[in-house]
């Protein structure tokens, strides 16, 4: 029931523990105290809502960015990494196999605030030995979410 | 003499299925809820429509095979082993149809004709019966039970049967009532057929949308399986109904039959739609398996909001519909319904469209997203709270 509940939980943050229960044929106190369980162990951190910022009057400036860096003796990418994801303009930083090391996005009002973050905060930290800054210019999907999608059901009206 | 009364008679005698009012009635409407519709509201999977547009690309807008695609029989043969443990030989046990809907009507039509008689189990899919008609043959209809969940009855069975009987139409997974059949229940009514002369045309378009144990085949009995021809298909499984593609299964002598029936009328299924299905049996069962965990979550929501509105209905464990009882509400299905849409603005199809023992009940399909269903709920609950006042 647990994998089966955090499926739910994450394309559907609010929905209400009865709803739960139900779905999940189980008592609303036994959803209760595994969401809470879940909550204190770490598993579930958070509810996020995925919202499409182009629909609404606010600025919304997003960025992928690939840094390089040299690891630090005993430490690792765990320092270096620390010091640029507690920048709370950084939404989400990960450590990558491949061409680059750690994968950084940056959050902003307009492309130059970002830019500016990352000439002024990101690329002078000590390791970093390089960054490339790739602005998102339209999302089409995302968090299993296909953006502007027309929801009108095309079926007949009665099947039998 | 004018066209009209130069048509067959027993096609003209054959109804019309009796939905044509909700269709106008809806139609018209505005934010209404059709909890009638009787196929997934899912999408076909990508990488299925993908193989779909590659064949298209690729030029493969030739005929096929009549019986299909070698490889498409050979994937259908696997999927029926891995999956329901029937073993079918690609080369001639296995034949490609258009939906599962053509099964049906060659299995009927290479049993029956003028004379026979088919025992036909109601209320089920309104298909089987017309089919009968049209061969000249004499349907027999069973009256299934809700105090049974709607399984069939061996002694039902006993009591339809007589020389004239050619043929038995099973449909389980259940359209309309949702009804499934495990294998204790079949086992009673496998010694009531094993030995009788009856073919068993089992239509299994919903066999993996099941939700409670594993779908049993009454061909997974080994004294029934060579008497038995098992239809299934992708539309209900896979999202595909619009591609048309379904398949039959059964004993060389009987698909070889069949297919000189479909070489005839159809000549082979849509090219596009069996290069689809390839990739659907290869790779599609994930997605199979995610649409299944999402049906069951909101079959566990509507028959619990049913119940809650003050609905009776027994648990279903197949398809996608649940089946409430209406019956003391002093109020036919069809005054029921038509009342519920123009007052509260949500179809439900009257139970007595699949059959005139389906009277007293309605059909309601949780194929339709987890927001329709619960402000379906809502309504129907405002609408029986009104009819108890």
């Amino acid at each position: 029931m647990e994998k089966q509940l955090l499926d739910i939980l994450k394309t559907n943050g609010r929905i209400k523990e009865e709803d739960l229960a139900v779905m999940l044929n189980t008592s609303v106190d036994e959803v209760k105290s595994t969401i809470e369980r879940l909550e204190k162990e770490g598993v579930i951190l958070g509810y996020d809502t995925l919202i499409d910022w182009e629909k609404t009057d606010y600025e919304k400036v997003i960025a992928y960015i690939e840094v390089k860096v040299t690891p630090q003796r005993g430490q690792g990418f765990d320092k270096v990494a620390e010091r640029i994801y507690n920048y709370p303009q950084v939404t989400a930083c990960s450590l990558m196999s491949g061409r680059y090391d750690l994968f950084v996005v940056v959050e902003g009002k307009t492309m130059k605030e970002v830019a500016l973050f990352v000439a002024e905060k990101l690329a002078p930290i000590e390791s970093v030995l390089s960054t490339a800054t790739h602005f998102v210019l339209k999302k089409y999907k995302d968090n299993g979410i296909v953006f502007n999608k027309p929801r009108k059901d095309k079926r007949e009206a009665v099947v039998l | 003499m004018s066209i009209e009364q130069m048509i067959k008679e027993n096609i003209v005698n054959t109804p019309p299925s009796g939905i044509r009012k909700y269709f106008d009635l809806i139609n018209d409407m505005k934010d209404a809820i059709s909890l009638g519709i009787g196929e997934p509201d899912f999408e076909t999977p990508w990488s299925i429509r993908e193989e779909g547009i590659y064949s298209l690309e690729q030029g493969r807008t030739f005929y096929t095979s009549n019986a299909g695609l070698p490889e498409l029989r050979r994937e259908i043969s696997r999927y029926m082993k891995d999956r329901f443990n029937l073993a079918y030989q690609a080369e001639d046990e296995v034949l490609v149809t258009v939906g599962g809907s053509e099964a049906i009507d060659l299995a009927i039509r290479t049993f029956a004709g003028p004379g026979d008689e088919v025992i036909i189990p109601e209320p089920c899919f309104v298909a089987y019966k017309g089919c009968v008609m049209f061969t000249g043959a004499t349907p027999v209809t069973i009256e299934l039970k809700a105090e049974h969940d709607f399984k069939l009855q061996p002694e039902q069975v006993l009591n339809a049967i007589t020389d004239k009987t050619k043929a038995i139409i099973l449909g389980y997974p259940n359209n309309p009532t949702g009804a499934t059949m495990g294998y204790d229940d079949y086992k009673a009514l496998v010694e009531v057929l094993k030995d009788k002369n009856i073919v068993v045309i089992s239509d299994e378009l919903y066999a993996e949308l099941t939700y409670k144990g594993k779908h049993v085949s009454i061909a997974n009995f080994p004294e029934m399986k060579d008497k038995t021809i098992v239809i299934n298909g992708f539309s209900k499984a896979f999202a595909m109904t619009g591609w048309r593609i379904g398949f039959a299964c059964g004993h060389p002598a009987a698909i070889k039959q069949m297919q000189k029936i479909h070489q005839y009328a159809i000549m082979c299924s849509p090219t596009t739609a069996q290069f689809a299905a390839i990739e659907a049996l290869k790779n599609g069962l994930e997605e199979v398996e995610k649409m299944v965990e999402e049906y069951n979550r909101r079959r566990l929501v509507m028959v619990d909001g049913f119940r809650k509105a003050g609905l009776d209905c027994y648990e279903p464990t197949g398809a996608f519909y649940v089946f409430p009882d209406l019956r003391k509400f002093g109020l036919s299905s069809d005054e029921f319904c038509e009342r519920l849409l123009l007052e509260e603005k949500v179809l439900m199809v009257p139970g007595n469209a699949f059959g005139e023992c389906g009277e007293g009940f309605a059909r309601a399909t949780y194929a339709t997203s987890l927001e329709n269903i619960k402000e379906a709920l809502r309504r129907i609950k405002r609408f029986v709270d009104k009819l108890n006042r």
